[in-house]
């Protein structure tokens, strides 16, 4: 949809600048096609947010980047979805290797029932680390990282359960960073909290996105002008329109993206 | 990178463990019955079904356990069934949150984990020798009926407790009372689930062993039973009699008995599966 | 009039009720009764500490260790069979397979728990034994080997079914995290999924150990009847079930000590079952608790 004449070029210098790409994307669930064939290129250190009315594949499109849709029954998939250029849906593709560079925050806090300690070293864990020392260092660096250490660290050997849910969501961010991706999904990230812990986790983005590629799809529109740099408008598994999030929200060219912009529909 | 190759290859590893698992019950399971049909399938034929029990094994036949076990059955199903579904209605539907709901709770919890030859000591206790009822019927029946009780009663309330909500508000907002709309809408609306649950304690009964030997049920009957004060012997008993003995006559004969008897297990599995499936829909 | 009804029924459905706690009481008096009258002759400190049970010979000992000890030891190895195959199967059920394998499978599972007791006893005897002497020589022809592992057979469904039920409890936000964070399968569930569903698993396990340990036709028909103090398990042991049911087919006279040693045996059988029973009652309402 954007900017077609441009892809065919390859070019390492748009390779860095474009982290996720996809091309003629289509999805099925059995016999529901979920999204209808989205080429889209997302930049890197920037924060693009995914928006759109419920049901319209934005979701189901985040999950495409670190193929937790693999786990669904009846999905399907066509086209290429590619990660600094390599196709991450090839067939040698690692996948458990890929989910170490694209981390993950979902919609409600879910904190393992561990510890608090035991939550962010646990990708840590997984890939065999075990010296104690090094374990310490990452969990603090990453719950520093979310403005959370001075928090916890006193409580570290705490089930994360205890937590509050504002908490809990920057303990899961924190829990996504320690195993150091590149790229950070959120899917509807601070859905289940209040206002408070909402802008926290907001200001946070702000944070990573120097480091990070964030991926945020959202329901909430001031969220998506408050966070994101680029905004993508979703609709019937349907990329509507893709834009920097300022002139997307002041100047759509859709007709469908202004009406649910403005609240007339969604 | 290694690391995670290696991780790849115990998951892989673990799933064909699983499968190996899932299946090895089921395999062994059929191993042993293949084996018992092989070894005792010739020996059946109406004579064998039809014929007393003979100290000769080509003699013998399985009447009198057979009869036995109907008999057994019948008398514990008219025993349990109106007391294990009178409880459990007191129990989903009139009980209030207190002391001795939680109590009867825990208990009942408790009774469907005692072992079945603990049954067999009460009943021997009370049944054979106090109420004086001998080694008959219907002493192997209440004890049967007392160890199917609590399956009875837990498989009724689940199934009371399936029947939706706004069935018990309309009857009340009708007027009824809380036993008319107990016996005029939850029990049919239930039935299919009662009986399922009935009929699974039943195929639990019918396989007991223990606690009808420990009454003193015989392990040699000339003759069937013909009223509930009779002594008797039932299917499982008769099977555990000729295992015990060191002909291999009898070993066939076993082999014979315990086809019939799981045949009559897993029909009745079967017509519960079927009465579940089918009211689970209605339900629906 | 209604009213009166209406009360009659409630008070005729509460006695029903009431029922179940009479037969708990029931077993607890009977066993008690003769247990007490069988103390009055046995010490009960001989009765913990003696290592010969023979209570059927001329020369008497009533020591329940020879019972006991055959009776734990086909218990362990039942569970120490059944824990890890029925834990995999369940792991494998609600984390690798097919969702639709799961309706297919469980109450095919069931049916190893339907079989007749009886059945698995000749079973283990005709089958099993004659199978492991093959590669074991000295295994005798009754034995707690055999008996055991038809046992853990009988009682896989009972682990795996409750395992099952307790993993598939889990939510699923907990497997999303664990996988976004690049877990495998096996990670996620031994490090996740395990942890999470751990006290439904606990009471399923000791679901499965009350019940290898009340079991009796497998043991007294594949184990033998001799009570012997050992952890041996290729000789002929004796159960406490086999016990009672060994004294249950003989001519024993009402009333006399032989008689009151099988209330003796099942009295020490019904402290242990109802001690794990109550343990993992106590543990499903917390469990049941903490989900709801």
């Amino acid at each position: 949809m954007v900017k077609e004449k441009k892809e065919n070029i390859i070019d390492s210098n748009l390779q860095r600048k474009h982290k996720l790409r996809t091309k003629g994307v289509k999805v099925w669930y059995d016999d529901f096609m979920a999204i209808k064939g989205i080429d889209m290129n997302i930049k890197a250190n920037k924060v693009t947010a995914f928006i759109g009315p419920s049901g319209c594949g934005k979701s189901t499109f985040l999950r495409l980047f670190n193929r937790m849709n693999d786990y669904v029954d009846g999905f399907r998939l066509e086209g290429e979805v590619t990660i600094d250029g390599e196709n991450i849906y090839k067939k040698k593709v690692n996948v458990e290797q890929l989910r170490k560079q694209v981390g993950m925050v979902f919609q409600k806090p879910n904190p393992f029932p561990k510890s608090i300690f035991e939550n962010v070293a646990y990708g840590l864990k997984i890939q065999g680390l075990k010296d104690k020392k090094f374990l310490q260092e990452k969990v603090e660096r990453s719950l520093k990282r979310v403005a959370l250490w001075d928090e916890v660290k006193d409580d570290l050997n705490k089930s994360a359960l205890a937590l509050s849910g504002g908490q809990q969501q920057r303990l899961c961010i924190a829990r996504a960073l320690a195993v150091e991706p590149s790229i950070i999904l959120m899917d509807e990230p601070t859905s289940a909290l209040d206002p408070l812990s909402t802008s926290k986790i907001e200001e946070l983005i702000y944070e990573l996105k120097k480091d990070y590629t964030i991926v945020i799809v959202t329901h909430n529109m001031q969220q998506a002008s408050r966070v994101s740099d680029y905004t993508a408008f979703f609709y019937l598994g349907e990329l509507i329109e893709y834009d920097k999030t300022k002139k997307l929200f002041t100047n759509p060219e859709k007709k469908q993206t202004e009406n649910y912009i403005t609240g007339r529909f969604g | 990178m290694n690391n995670i190759k290696k991780n790849r290859w115990k998951d892989q590893a673990f799933k064909f463990w699983g499968i190996f698992c899932t299946l090895l019950g089921l395999v062994l399971l059929a191993i042993f019955i293949g084996s018992i049909i092989v070894d005792g399938v010739q020996r059946i034929d109406w004579d064998f079904l039809t014929s007393l029990p003979s100290r000769k094994a080509d003699r013998a036949g399985i009447y009198t356990a057979l009869m036995g076990s109907v008999w057994v059955l019948v008398l514990t199903t008219i025993i349990a069934l109106p007391v294990g579904i009178a409880a459990a209605i007191y129990l989903e539907e009139y009980a209030k949150k207190n002391r001795l709901s939680s109590l009867l709770e825990v208990n009942i919890s408790n009774l469907a984990g005692v072992p079945s030859i603990i049954y067999g000591l009460l009943g021997l206790e009370i049944f054979v020798r106090i109420m004086q009822m001998g080694a008959s019927v219907l002493a192997g029946s209440f004890t049967l009926a007392l160890l199917i009780l609590p399956i009875v009663i837990v498989s009724t309330r689940e199934a009371i407790k399936a029947v939706p909500k706004s069935i018990r508000d309309a009857s009340f907002a009708l007027g009824a009372s809380k036993w008319q709309t107990v016996s005029r809408q939850l029990l049919p609306a239930s039935f299919g689930g009662i009986l399922t649950g009935v009929i699974l304690a039943l195929s639990r009964a019918v396989g007991e062993t223990a606690p009808l030997i420990v009454i003193g049920a015989l392990t040699y009957v000339p003759f069937a039973p013909k009223s509930p004060m009779d002594e008797f012997s039932v299917l499982p008993i008769q099977i555990f009699n000729w295992i015990s003995r060191p002909q291999h006559g009898f070993e066939v004969n076993a082999a014979a008995a315990i086809i019939i008897l799981l045949l009559i297990t897993f029909m009745m599995n079967g017509i519960a599966v079927y009465f579940r499936n089918k009211w689970q829909r209605k339900l629906k | 009039m209604r009213r009166i009804k209406e009360l009659v029924i409630e008070k005729a459905l509460l006695t029903s009720a009431l029922i179940t706690v009479a037969i708990t009481a029931g077993i607890i008096l009977v066993l008690s009764f003769e247990a007490f009258a069988f103390f009055r002759e046995v010490s009960i400190v001989d009765f913990f500490t003696d290592t010969e049970w023979t209570p059927l010979f001329s020369n008497k000992h009533y020591g329940i260790l020879p019972l006991l000890s055959g009776t734990l030891l086909t218990s362990f190895i039942a569970v120490a069979f059944a824990v890890p195959v029925g834990l995999s199967i369940s792991i494998y059920i609600s984390e690798y397979a097919p969702r639709s394998f799961r309706t297919s499978i469980k109450p095919a599972l069931e049916l190893l728990a339907a079989v007749p007791t009886v059945v698995y006893g000749f079973f283990a005897l005709t089958v099993v034994t004659p199978f492991l002497q093959s590669f074991i020589p000295g295994l005798s022809g009754f034995n707690a080997l055999s008996a055991g592992l038809v046992m853990g057979i009988m009682i896989i469904p009972f682990v795996s079914s409750l395992s099952e039920d307790a993993l598939h409890a889990v939510p699923d936000s907990l497997r999303e995290a664990s996988f976004g964070m690049g877990s495998t399968k096996l990670q996620n569930a031994f490090r996740v999924m395990v942890p999470a569903a751990s006290s439904g698993i606990v009471v399923s396990v000791i679901l499965a150990i009350s019940r290898a340990i009340g079991e009796t036709m497998i043991v007294a028909i594949a184990a033998g009847q001799q009570p012997r103090l050992t952890l041996d398990p290729t000789v002929p042991v004796e159960t406490i079930t086999a016990y009672i049911v060994q004294v249950s087919l003989g001519d024993v006279q009402h009333g006399s000590l032989e008689y009151r040693t099988i209330f003796a045996a099942g009295i020490t059988l019904f402290v242990f079952t109802f001690l794990l029973n109550t343990v993992s009652y106590r543990i499903r309402k917390k469990f049941q608790e903490k989900y709801e």
